[in-house]
């Protein structure tokens, strides 16, 4: 798993592709506590390029948005229809800021 | 025949498991979303075998049959795991503040959410069986 870290000013990008499940779930869960033990608590998950998404992977998020608030906090962006719909079906939703663009989830910080 | 695949119990074959009920979703006639909701359901469903069943031994077997069906899929997984049955983890409380969210019973509660019908039984020979259906 492919998982590449980008520094803004006031936030970190954090972008992968393919699917997230079981197999890999721990593999993000590594990197965004990397880049909280640097001190970074506000998080971009840029989502374009991933295509399926388990419950594995939702439960890494919930765990980092944890541990990023009250400091900051995990946004998702460019997040596939179906994943969305997933999430909200479970009433998961609520607890990520959604955006449908790179731009305003990195400029929302 | 009906189109069965047998997987080794290991999480790194969950693409593999994936791409297989793909193509029968596909074949069946279901829509994108529908398509999607069998890759979801029928990915917890064997991690759910996988890790929990064999503990991630990797010496189990799960087995996947694909039945297209005129109105839409069903899919069996077949396991030897220790009996595992869905009804009796709870359904996950979400409606709560962020930090008492609990990490417990979400792909189930997934499973059920993405399909029309979904049943399990067990037999001491024939080890768990769990149906998931899913209609156009």
């Amino acid at each position: 798993m492919d998982i590449l870290h980008t520094e803004h000013k006031r936030c970190t990008v954090i972008k992968t592709n393919g699917r997230i499940d079981g197999s890999n779930a721990p593999d993000l869960g590594k990197s965004l506590k990397e880049i909280m033990e640097k001190g970074v608590y506000n998080i971009v998950f840029d989502m374009t390029d991933v295509n399926f998404m388990a419950s594995a992977g939702w439960w890494v998020l919930i765990d980092t948005q944890k541990n990023c608030k009250p400091r900051g906090e995990v946004v998702l962006a460019c997040v596939d229809k179906s994943i969305q719909d997933s999430l909200n079906l479970v009433g998961m939703g609520s607890y990520f800021k959604i955006f449908p663009d790179l731009i305003t989830a990195v400029g929302s910080f | 025949m009906m189109p069965t695949q047998i997987f080794r119990s290991d999480l790194g074959n969950l693409e593999k498991i994936c791409h297989f009920v793909t193509i029968y979703a596909k074949e069946a006639g279901l829509n994108e979303r529908q398509v999607y909701a069998v890759q979801l359901a029928v990915d917890e469903a064997a991690t759910n075998i996988i890790e929990h069943g064999y503990r991630c031994s990797g010496h189990g077997d799960v087995q996947i049959t694909c039945e297209p069906e005129a109105d839409g899929l069903r899919v069996i997984l077949h396991d030897h795991a220790p009996p595992f049955d869905p009804d009796e983890i709870p359904e996950p409380v979400t409606d709560v503040p962020l930090e008492d969210l609990k990490p417990r019973g979400l792909g189930i509660f997934l499973m059920r959410k993405m399909m029309d019908e979904v049943t399990y039984e067990f037999d001491a020979e024939e080890g768990n069986t769990l149906t998931l259906v899913k209609r156009k």
